[in-house]
């Protein structure tokens, strides 16, 4: 069977899914929650909290300020005891809420039962307030705030929502355990973002890594109208939304345009489910599934873990040997962001901790050959080569007119380089600045 | 308790290696070899060592003398390019003189802009070139193929079987004929021909692009469109006069096609970025190699129709950019 | 003498001189007519292109300056007080004097005061690894040790110090702002040479607390204010937790310098004082 795939670029890294046979196991509840108020692609979100406060789980911590935020929930029940500055993954102190954990009492309302709750009473505009009032975020790792993508504006019509159950990422499993453990609740959820963006059509895109998740997405998806799951040939970057609304719908997203523009919103299972949670259990964001993996764990895992987690705590239950050489890296090795110590808080977007222990000093770098292997795997067919030379000379006029702005930073050229250059690295600063004088001209 | 390490993502990367691509190159290159040292013996074992040895040392010795940085010699550029250069030259060549092709292919066509990765003409050709301006007559005189010979005293020399047509028709003489006095085809193609000693043996350079091919070294762009070019644009001619222009098949495996359609077109440094402008190039390069060939002084055109192409690479990598996604082209 | 050497003769000086007619009217025809000054200018400029005085390159300076008719806010960094009197005598007008500048590096951090708690191996690019993390000794302001200024400077005149890891100035150094751009950090500043190169400095930008700065680095300031009492000539400010010399009000009394608890204010050129641990430690740079 010909799988569908995209048609530009792609590598093929090791996919090691070591943890893919480990059942979500629920992590004990932190005894100190330390809450980002940065958990969002967007705007910081405001504490409404003070020290001395009591909260309950589930209650609203801070709020949401500007258009592209959100809320956030307190992931234990306890005392505020400070709001003050932690070291979390982007290796800067940032300010965080401090909850001392006492007992796990939740706020009203919560249903946190495990029965499934199948019909949907929701209106449209219900389903949006109610993933705004949840702090949805989207749990792929973008972690762009649910109800933006789910505003759909007034004459744009969606024909599909795509649901990425691709999980391209080495190491990464969360995703594939949860289409595993919990399909309906997922399909429940897709019903839900179908309903609020008005599409008719589901299409589930999973890597045929995950056999076993495609098979059981397909037989419970025939009890759901609308929704149709597909086996991707397993090449990365399949997740990118832009290569997997081509591999579905053999639409190319335009240059500098959003999903919307061909008809399609795209959401991670992850969210899909966080949605359920929130429509049909009124249960807000303030826990997600997360892999601890890495081969030199002792027993790696996948586990559901309160946002405010120590990350060392969950690494310490898996057998971390702090003396080994290591990077550890918050997301998958491709994309993921290497931390400067273990003692971070898992945020909304944390699907995955990585211990890498093989390749953590990168290969030594040789001057570029030429060879023209970044140019062949880069998915949005464009010319890293280039971009990093002319970035590292700053000359943002080349930069810009060839189309560095498109690059959706997958690593798939600095993973292929012979020469072991740093071609995102330079790429990454060339956007940034060529992002920037673009905007200061309007 | 040790240390994190961080850096930029990504955080892992592939096997590959410039040190492993020109292994690869160079491992492919092996049944080529083989043939070569079984026809035309100990001289061309000798000359293939002092230019690899050659073009290492002087790249070694200009990275750290003059240019007074780390040598990067054991990246294999040097030593595949002293490999290639010596199978551009005869068997017969003496060694002062490949030393001297060293010099110009590594000194003034690799280093001096600037080394790896930073020339536009092919290193190896320019070395090749070079001689044959400077000393066209060991440049052009061809040790016969024997067996296995050992010894190191002159061969007997002939002409090529490109040369040899190409003057008898100059001087009138008829197709046939001329066909008569050389080996069967399938001789041709095992190798045993004069000819520069990596050129001789067609089978066994295809072996070793297949090698390549497989190990996904080179893609098939280049050879594909060169040597497909060459073959159409020859067929044309023999259609319209037999008599006068060779078959396409002789031209395939006869002269300096093969080697330089598979490892002297491909290299990475001197040709297109992008999969249309590879094509483009191929095509230029098979075109003028027959021009050359049927209409030009000289009865192999190959390595200055690379080097012509190598010339107009930039201009091809501005024009032709691959395809972008999500633009559409109007 | 063969007839077609004549020939030959005669058509290469009869093109000859054709080409010269020729090429004598269209260069009068389309001359740009330009005020001679301008040349005048460029003559004196050093001809660097450093883009010190702000703009792009010594023509565009001298087209500029002539243009405007005065010296209002145009200086020669590289040219200095010479080169603008002899700007200023070429347009009729009266040099303003302006007091030289050098580039400062505000941190002393480093590898040896900062001590490494992360080992970076990313791409040699300061701006490239403070989008990563704070720095390897986890200081947010402190210098990231890559060489981003180095690789800017066009005078050859800033070099980066292997043992501490931390750029050193040079006295080639004529403050043409380009390494004050290039470091993501904000550390390098502008500030007056001084009588004899003398020059007193915050040599910190850290402005996260006291007790935060200090666990990072043991010469970070600490925002204290000791400093800012002890200034004979208020010319010491305290804001965001970072002390801040004016060097238009700083006299050089060096009063601050022995007051300072962590080390953070550095004396540069001054003879050495005999027994202050502090001034061994500040005479560094």
């Amino acid at each position: 069977m010909r799988l569908k795939t995209f048609k530009i670029g792609g590598v093929h890294p090791p996919e090691n899914k070591i943890t893919a046979q480990e059942a979500i196991k629920s992590f004990p509840v932190p005894s100190t929650a330390r809450v980002m108020l940065h958990q969002n692609l967007g705007v910081a979100s405001v504490p409404i909290v003070n020290k001395g406060d009591e909260v309950k789980v589930g209650q609203v911590i801070a709020r949401q300020e500007g258009f592209i935020s959100s809320f956030i929930h307190a992931p234990v029940s306890g005392i505020v005891t400070k709001i003050e500055e932690c070291v979390d993954a982007s290796g800067y102190r940032k300010p965080a809420i401090f909850i001392e954990a006492k007992g796990d009492e939740w706020l009203e309302g919560i249903d946190t039962t495990a029965t499934l709750v199948s019909e949907i009473k929701a209106t449209k505009e219900e389903i949006i307030r109610k993933v705004t009032e949840m702090g949805i975020v989207g749990l792929g790792g973008a972690t762009f705030p649910s109800q933006v993508k789910l505003m759909v504006p007034e004459g744009q019509k969606i024909e599909y929502v795509i649901i990425n159950g691709v999980e391209c990422e080495p190491y990464l499993t969360s995703d594939h355990r949860l289409m595993l453990e919990r399909p309906h609740e997922i399909m429940i959820g897709i019903q839900l973002l179908m309903k609020a963006t008005g599409a008719s059509k589901a299409l589930v895109g999973v890597e045929a890594n995950k056999l076993d998740a495609i098979e059981l997405l397909t037989n419970v998806a025939r009890e759901y109208p609308g929704v149709e799951v597909h086996a991707l040939k397993v090449k990365y970057p399949q997740g990118g939304e832009k290569q997997l609304i081509k591999a579905l719908t053999q639409r190319e997203v335009p240059s500098g345009k959003l999903p919307l523009s061909v008809g399609c919103v795209v959401n991670n299972v992850g969210t899909a489910f966080a949605v359920y949670e929130a429509v049909q259990k009124n249960k807000p964001l303030i826990e997600r599934v997360v892999t601890i993996t890495g081969k030199g764990l002792k027993t790696p895992g996948n586990f559901l873990a309160r946002i405010g987690t120590s990350i060392a705590d969950l690494l310490s239950y898996c057998g971390y040997n702090a003396d080994h050489e290591a990077k550890i890296i918050s997301g998958g090795p491709m994309m993921g962001k290497a931390v400067t110590t273990s003692d971070i808080p898992m945020v909304k977007g944390t699907s995955g901790i990585l211990v890498l222990e093989e390749g953590v000093e990168r290969v030594a770098i040789e001057p570029c050959i030429r060879c023209g292997r970044c140019t062949r795997v880069c998915p949005m067919g464009l010319e890293p080569y280039l971009l990093a030379m002319a970035s590292s000379k700053k000359m943002y006029d080349i930069t810009e007119s060839h189309a560095i702005m498109d690059c959706i930073e997958c690593g798939s050229c600095q993973y292929i380089c012979p020469a072991g250059r740093p071609l995102l690295d330079y790429v990454r600063l060339g956007k940034s600045e060529t992002g920037k004088i673009m905007r200061s001209r309007k | 308790m040790s240390m994190l390490t961080i850096s930029g993502s990504p955080h892992v990367h592939t096997d590959d290696s410039v040190q492993k691509i020109m292994t690869g190159v160079m491992i492919s290159l092996i049944p080529a070899a083989l043939v070569s040292f079984y026809f035309f013996g100990l001289p061309a074992i000798i000359l293939t060592l002092v230019s690899i040895l050659s073009c290492v040392a002087v790249e070694y010795l200009i990275q750290r003398f003059i240019m007074k940085e780390k040598p990067s010699v054991t990246d294999g550029s040097a030593a595949l390019t002293g490999l290639l250069l010596a199978f551009n030259v005869p068997s017969n060549l003496p060694i002062w003189m490949i030393v001297i092709g060293a010099m110009v292919s590594i000194g003034i066509a690799k280093m001096s802009f600037g080394g790896l990765g930073k020339n536009p003409f092919n290193p190896a050709l320019v070395g090749r070139v070079f001689m044959l301006i400077s000393f066209p007559v060991q440049m052009t005189s061809w040790p016969k193929p024997t067996e296995l010979s050992m010894s190191l005293s002159d061969a007997i020399t002939g002409p090529t079987p490109l040369g040899l047509v190409s003057e008898g028709l100059k001087k009138g003489e008829s197709m046939d004929s001329l066909m008569n006095q050389l080996p069967d085809y399938i001789n041709l193609a095992m190798g045993n021909m004069g000819g520069s000693i990596g050129e001789v043996s067609a089978l066994a350079l295809l072996l070793g692009g297949l090698y390549l091919l497989y190990k996904k070294i080179i893609t098939w762009h280049i050879p594909v469109a060169f040597i497909g070019s060459a073959l159409v644009f020859a067929g044309i001619m023999h259609l319209v006069n037999p008599d006068h222009y060779m078959d396409p098949l002789f031209h395939l495996i006869t002269g300096g096609l093969m080697l330089g359609a598979l490892y002297m077109a491909t290299d990475m440094v001197t040709s297109p970025m992008s999969v249309i402008g590879m094509l483009l190039f191929g095509v230029g390069c098979g075109v003028i190699t027959i021009l050359i060939r049927l209409f030009g002084a000289y009865p192999e055109g190959v390595s200055f129709a690379i080097l012509i192409m190598n010339a107009v690479v930039p201009l091809l990598n501005k024009a032709f950019k691959p395809g972008r996604f999500g633009v559409v082209k109007k | 003498m063969d007839l077609i050497i004549v020939y030959a003769m005669v058509a290469m000086a009869g093109l000859g001189i054709t080409a010269a007619v020729v090429l004598y009217f269209v260069a009068q025809k389309f001359k740009v007519i330009e005020d001679p000054r301008i040349d005048q200018v460029a003559e004196f400029l050093a001809g660097a292109n450093c883009g010190g005085c702000g703009y792009a390159g010594c023509r565009n300076f001298a087209e500029a300056v002539v243009q405007k008719g005065s010296l209002e806010g145009m200086n020669c960094p590289p040219g200095g007080a010479e080169v603008m009197a002899k700007v200023a005598a070429v347009l009729g007008l009266e040099a303003q004097v302006s007091e030289p500048q050098i580039a400062v590096v505000r941190c002393n951090g480093g590898k040896i005061h900062s001590p490494q708690k992360v080992n970076y191996d990313g791409a040699q690019s300061c701006a490239s690894a403070a989008t990563l993390f704070a720095g390897e000794g986890g200081c947010k302001n402190g210098c990231l040790g890559h060489g981003d200024c180095v690789t800017s400077c066009p005078f050859d005149a800033i070099h980066m110090d292997e043992t501490t890891g931390l750029p050193v100035v040079h006295d080639e150094c004529v403050a043409c702002g380009a390494c004050v751009k290039a470091c993501p950090r904000n550390i390098i500043e502008l500030r007056k040479r001084g009588p004899k190169d003398r020059r007193i400095f915050v040599s910190c930008v850290n402005t996260e607390k006291g007790a935060v700065s200090k666990k990072n680095c043991e010469v970070a300031c600490i925002g204290c204010g000791k400093c800012v009492k002890i200034c004979p000539f208020e010319a010491i400010t305290l804001q965001n937790n970072i002390a801040y010399i004016d060097d238009t009000k700083c006299r050089l009394c060096r009063k601050c310098v022995a007051e300072c608890p962590t080390g953070a204010i550095h004396e540069l050129n001054f003879p050495v004082k005999a027994k202050s641990a502090e001034a061994t430690e500040a005479v560094e740079n």
